[in-house]
């Protein structure tokens, strides 16, 4: 990740794309949240969803997931080129979380994340506070989730 | 049996969900397939992070705690599912071998206007550790079902 002092409000990150089916749809919610519209498909049908659709912890993962793989790969990039990279995380919390439309079967969802706020940490005088609003968009280009996030960022010249 | 509605929730009530042991197994291959980030995954590299040794992923725990509840009572209930998350926070690192428990306190019901067959509830979830140390608080609305739909205010 890049330190505290390189990010700026307004900065963008593309994490990339995540397709539901029918199978991770069910194979998360069973573990997670075994809500009938989420492992049912008839009894989806029956609901006012009117089809399966994925758990909202789904939604949330699987950007999670492509975030974490997006910030490794920005840190190969910047080791290959000799620079230092910063620690990231742990995350305070989240906040704003909402589902604006169901998830569903065939549903292709592309993530990103805005910067909306850089602070300085008063408890981690080593890190700072970098607050994001991330965002999926399904494939008619409708927002289906969208949270506000804070996470420590280390800064520049804290490492001893 | 039948199940809970919306009327059935009154503001103030407290429930207790759990225990659930979380190990160290659960914690590593939760993080290796949804987020993995060292602190989540190898004692080593986590001890060197402000994390302070290895602990789950708060996601983790938000998934332990939906599972909880849904064992607990959404299952039980004509959940309608939830429209967001108001509020989640991370307060201290959930360590391997941990009991957890969930304590869920309604903090408000209302109807909904636009939909009359339906209301929302808004809990406040508390994740606890074995010594009653509050891990993570996490504050959402359930949509659920009226039982009498529509009835005047």
């Amino acid at each position: 990740m890049k330190f505290f002092e390189d990010i700026r409000v307004g900065d963008v990150f593309e994490y990339g794309r995540y397709t539901f089916t029918a199978d991770n749809i069910k194979t998360f919610a069973v573990r997670f949240d075994p809500q009938p519209f989420h492992v049912d498909e008839a009894a989806a049908e029956r609901s006012h969803f009117g089809a399966l659709c994925a758990s909202g912890w789904h939604t949330a993962l699987a950007w999670m997931r492509l975030m974490v793989d997006y910030r490794r790969r920005m840190g190969e990039a910047m080791l290959a080129r000799g620079e230092p990279i910063a620690g990231i995380g742990p995350a305070l919390g989240f906040r704003e979380l909402k589902w604006l439309k169901p998830v569903y079967v065939g549903d292709t969802v592309e993530y990103k994340s805005e910067v909306i706020e850089m602070r300085l940490s008063n408890s981690r005088p080593h890190a700072g506070l970098m607050t994001f609003r991330s965002t999926g968009v399904n494939q008619n280009g409708e927002p289906v989730i969208s949270l506000v996030s804070t996470t420590f960022v280390e800064r520049r010249g804290a490492k001893p | 049996m039948p199940k809970l509605h919306w009327e059935d929730f009154k503001p103030g009530a407290v429930a207790i969900y759990g225990p659930r042991l979380v190990t160290r197994e659960e914690i590593v291959a939760f993080a290796a397939e949804f987020d993995p980030q060292p602190m989540h995954l190898d004692e080593a590299a986590a001890s060197a992070t402000l994390l302070g040794g290895l602990g789950a992923s708060g996601w983790q725990i938000c998934c332990l705690l939906m599972r909880m509840i849904a064992d607990g009572f959404v299952l039980d209930s004509t959940s309608m599912g939830a429209p967001g998350i108001d509020e989640v926070r991370w307060l201290k690192p959930l360590r391997p071998g941990t009991q957890i428990r969930v304590r869920a306190t309604v903090l408000d019901t209302r109807a909904s206007n636009s939909r009359p067959a339906m209301g929302f509830v808004k809990f406040q979830y508390e994740v606890l550790d074995d010594q009653d140390a509050v891990l993570t608080t996490m504050v959402s609305s359930t949509m659920l079902v009226r039982r009498e739909a529509g009835a005047a205010q």
